[in-house]
């Protein structure tokens, strides 16, 4: 009696769940792991798994065992020297490992447990560290644009839609389609006709008042057609498609005056990496600039943004010029959406805010999508603050919070792109 | 065809090709059924399941078990065989089989159609006939029963994290798995039970030891018993070397639901205890028996040319063993050793040479295939390496025995392969795989029943052998399931207690 069972298709993913246990178990070390991950990617490639390790010693399931020492006696295949009786030498590393290297499990050196998180969990853990409730972000969505496009035409529509040229020629149509017999008859009848008078019959012949009748009655058959009929209107027929927004822009504004420490970075580069999962959702192509600024600001890397320790005073206008002058030279003309974020712990020359908030609301808010100012900072709002607090007075597109700790990020990031009432 | 040695094609010949059918399966099992009956192998009825590689992964890492509870030890090890797996650096074990009545065997879809006979008769045939036949898995196992047993602790557990959390049942499989080697009766046979029955008693056990309890320890003590108090009764009276089944009877504070958790594990350890005493004899066998059955398949034409160099590549690999100089080298190979002595011992009964007469007078000369059955029954592998092991083998091999004492400055080999080391040797060999010495001998000593409640192992050392570093991780689980303090002692042979661990409870409170 044999079964022979094909299994294949259940049961699959069975260890799904000793597999989130571990993980549960392993919460913190993960986060760590994951954080550490953060720091050490550009925020376009935050979206991929990654591998964890996490100390042999705390996954380790410690159970009882002999180690090395007292008296072990081992038997190995393999000899080709030895004789009874000869004596030799440990190996090195002590009394610890003898030749046998039975029971001396736990004085062996192993490597670090290192195993993969899937991209979704991975994903988890990143949100999870935002605060992010569970499955919140799917329900993120893109407030996206449709916009009309013309899809043939329709039976049925408003007055203002009928397409002109459409209908007559539908009309045309049908009134030939709708002639065409009686057409023919009347130009036979009247051909006959024009024969039997040629042929000298009489007007009052009584064929040829038959076809005089029938060349008039046919007439009026044909007089009959209406010119158009509501069957051959026509009307322009328009769909709603969604708005192809194929590009878009992010621009990262950082302050890196020196108050603005490894922690504040990081606080930083957590917005970013959500700002550009966010824009990844609605476009299929993102650009990512680096504006970073003290005194004076430029364009750099990733790299250099977020490690670099260059530094100095702080006068954020000079980042707003350069953030207009990039839009005009490589981003203008309407191909992209531009979003701007930027960081900063809020510290500013008095005169500079000032001037920040003029370039703001004249020059580049009409430029942009959507601007967000976060300030990172645990003490009173600066004066860059206060100026900034006036730009939405002219533009609703500018959005700005404060931000205390990492776990702020998710909820003023919920704020900031919540949706504007149109 | 003028080629007057080609043999006649058998009518079943399986075609050559490497993909695997169903109707292939099941024709190349018939033939392998078909051999393995004519050697008289005796086995329960085989259940083959045609599984991925991830469903390999999953039932390699949940103890091999088709159902098994949740747990993240699981996961951990799911992750390390995924890990492995998918870098190539490891193959996955091919064979995995069920110690079940019906027999299950697992053949990975993978596989091409060489593997997936060769696993056959390895699991469906070798292994499956020792579950039946070893007097070890006759006495502590019962096929009949597991798999419903699984379902029952699956369920149980389940239900036990529903009500009473995750994380409360997690600390305590965590704590019962640092001590499951120390779940199982030496001696001790246990009655076979239904899965019905096994319900039905867990309820009257909940009831039952609670009222046990109560009277081990009452907190009110009677006035006349108080005379007899005096004498201070040892408990337990005779030490007891199985820890989990005195915590499950006797741990003062763990709730029913705990104990019977306990339980679980340890009768699932108890279900393993023969499989890692039979290691070398079970793999052995089984390998000879995929060896002897697939050459029986080629002599009768029925496998072909190119199904065989591919069967003995797979063969050869598994039983390579690499000498103890090699970077290869982790100890000694159980499928090499297994698959020589069991060939070995067929060659003693077939062709035995004057050395063979003198150390197998027995079987030297006599019925290979009873012999051989003979020592599958009977044996475990210290004893069966006791027993079997040759002065050929020991040649082949190049066995040696090294002294590795702490007292000496150096290691000193103190027997070879030549005549005057052969039984030195075996008698080494065969001790190595005493499960007793292997794993350090700790029992119950006492429990102040008068007083603090606290909880006294003994550690009897063994050749001096310290115990590991993690013993006091493990004390800790003891401690944790004990509800009390916990007192480790490591005692010589002469009784002197030389040094001792401790976990002190600072809260006296139920687990977790």
């Amino acid at each position: 009696m044999t079964y022979l069972i094909d299994r294949r298709l259940q049961g699959k993913n069975k260890s799904a769940v000793n597999r989130e246990r571990f993980l549960r178990r392993y919460k913190s070390q993960i986060k760590d792991a994951v954080g550490r991950a953060i720091k050490g990617r550009s925020i376009t490639d935050v979206e991929n798994g990654e591998k964890v390790s996490i100390p042999v010693k705390d996954v380790s399931e410690p159970s009882f065992g002999h180690a090395h020492g007292g008296v072990w006696e081992v038997v190995n295949p393999g000899n080709q020297e030895y004789l009874k009786g000869d004596q030799i030498n440990r190996p090195k590393g002590g009394a610890g490992s003898g030749r046998g290297k039975a029971g001396n499990s736990d004085q062996m050196t192993e490597d670090d447990f290192i195993f993969e998180l899937s991209r979704e969990e991975f994903m988890n853990y990143f949100f999870e560290d935002l605060e992010l409730p569970h499955m919140v972000k799917t329900q993120l969505t893109a407030s996206t644009d449709f916009k009309n496009q013309r899809a043939g035409y329709n039976m049925s529509g408003t007055p203002s839609n009928i397409h002109v040229l459409r209908s007559l020629r539908g009309a045309l149509g049908r009134r030939i389609a709708v002639g065409g017999g009686s057409r023919k008859r009347v130009a036979e009848a009247e051909r006959e006709l024009e024969q039997l008078l040629l042929d000298g019959v009489p007007l009052l012949d009584p064929r040829v008042v038959e076809l005089k009748k029938l060349i008039h009655h046919l007439h009026t058959r044909l007089l009959a057609i209406p010119f158009i009929d509501p069957f051959d209107l026509r009307y322009t027929n328009r769909i709603k498609v969604p708005k192809p927004m194929t590009q878009a822009v992010m621009f990262c504004i950082m302050d890196v005056s020196g108050s603005m420490d490894e922690t504040r970075k990081d606080t930083a580069k957590r917005f970013f990496i959500l700002l550009y999962l966010f824009l990844k959702r609605v476009y299929d192509k993102i650009e990512v600039v680096f504006i970073r600024h003290h005194t004076a600001a430029a364009e750099v890397d990733e790299e250099e943004f977020f490690h670099s320790r260059e530094s100095g005073g702080t006068v954020v206008s000079s980042a707003l010029h350069l953030l207009d002058k990039i839009i005009d030279e490589r981003y203008g003309g309407g191909s992209y959406n531009a979003y701007v974020a930027q960081a900063s712990d809020g510290d500013n020359w008095d005169n500079d805010s000032v001037l920040c908030r003029q370039l703001l609301v004249n020059t580049i808010m009409p430029k942009v999508q959507y601007y967000t100012y976060v300030e990172i900072t645990d003490g009173p709002p600066q004066n860059l603050w206060e100026q900034y607090s006036q730009v939405p007075d002219h533009h609703q597109h500018f959005a700005m919070q404060k931000i205390v700790t990492p776990a702020d990020i998710y909820p003023v990031f919920r704020e900031l792109f919540k949706k504007q009432p149109k | 065809m003028n080629d007057m040695t080609a043999k006649p094609r058998h009518p079943n010949a399986l075609p050559e090709q490497s993909e695997w059918t169903f109707e292939l399966i099941e024709q190349i099992h018939q033939e392998i059924r078909r051999v393995a009956e004519g050697f008289g192998l005796d086995t329960y009825p085989n259940q083959l399941e045609i599984i991925t590689a991830e469903q390999m992964m999953d039932a390699y890492t949940s103890v091999g078990m088709p159902v098994s509870y949740n747990h993240w030890s699981f996961g951990k090890h799911f992750l390390s065989t995924e890990k492995g797996y998918k870098r190539g650096q490891m193959g996955l074990a091919y064979e995995i089989v069920i110690n079940s009545n019906p027999c299950i065997a697992y053949l990975m879809e993978e596989n091409s159609l060489t593997m997936q006979s060769l696993v056959i008769a390895h699991a469906a045939y070798g292994h499956n006939s020792f579950f039946k036949g070893n007097y070890l898995f006759r006495t502590w196992t019962d096929a009949e029963a597991i798999v419903d047993y699984m379902v029952f602790a699956k369920n149980y557990i389940a239900e036990c994290e529903q009500r009473h959390g995750i994380d409360a049942v997690e600390t305590l499989l965590d704590s019962c798995h640092a001590i499951q080697n120390y779940g199982v009766d030496r001696y001790k046979r246990p009655a076979k039970l239904s899965l019905m029955e096994e319900r039905a008693r867990q309820k009257e056990r909940e009831a039952y030891v609670q009222s046990q309890l109560n009277d081990l320890w009452r907190t009110l003590p009677r006035r006349e018993e108080e005379e007899t108090a005096k004498a201070a009764k040892r408990f337990p009276v005779e030490p007891e070397e199985n820890l989990l089944y005195f915590i499950e009877k006797y741990a003062p504070l763990l709730e029913p639901w705990q104990r019977e958790m306990v339980r679980i594990v340890r009768k699932i350890s108890q279900y393993f205890y023969p499989q890692r005493q039979t290691q070398v004899m079970n793999e052995g066998w089984a390998t000879f028996w995929h060896y002897t059955i697939l050459n029986q398949l080629y002599d009768e034409s029925v496998i072909g040319d190119g199904f065989m160099m591919e069967f003995l590549k797979s063969h050869t690999n598994v039983v390579y063993q690499p000498p103890v100089n090699s970077p290869h080298y982790s100890g000694i190979n159980p499928y090499a050793l297994g698959f020589a002595m069991m060939t070995d011992i067929r060659r003693i009964c077939e062709n035995p040479t004057d050395e063979d007469r003198e150390w197998f007078p027995d079987i030297a000369g006599s019925d290979w295939q009873k012999t051989l059955d003979f020592a599958m029954r009977n044996f475990k592998d210290e004893s069966f390496i006791a027993q079997y092991l040759s002065p050929k083998l020991i040649r082949e091999f190049h066995f040696f025995a090294v002294l590795d004492d702490d007292n000496n400055e150096k290691l000193n080999v103190s027997a070879i392969h030549d005549d005057s080391g052969y039984r030195y040797v075996r008698q080494q060999l065969a001790e190595q795989y005493n499960l007793g010495n292997r794993e350090p001998n700790i029992q119950v000593w006492s429990v102040n029943t008068q007083d603090d409640r606290a909880l006294t192992l003994r550690h009897t050392q063994f050749q001096r052998r310290p115990l590991n570093q993690q013993a006091g991780e493990v004390l800790k689980h003891v401690a944790r399931l004990w509800g009390f303090d916990v007192h480790l002692e490591t005692v010589a042979p002469n009784g002197e207690v030389i040094s001792t661990l401790e976990v002190r409870r600072e809260k006296r409170s139920r687990i977790p």
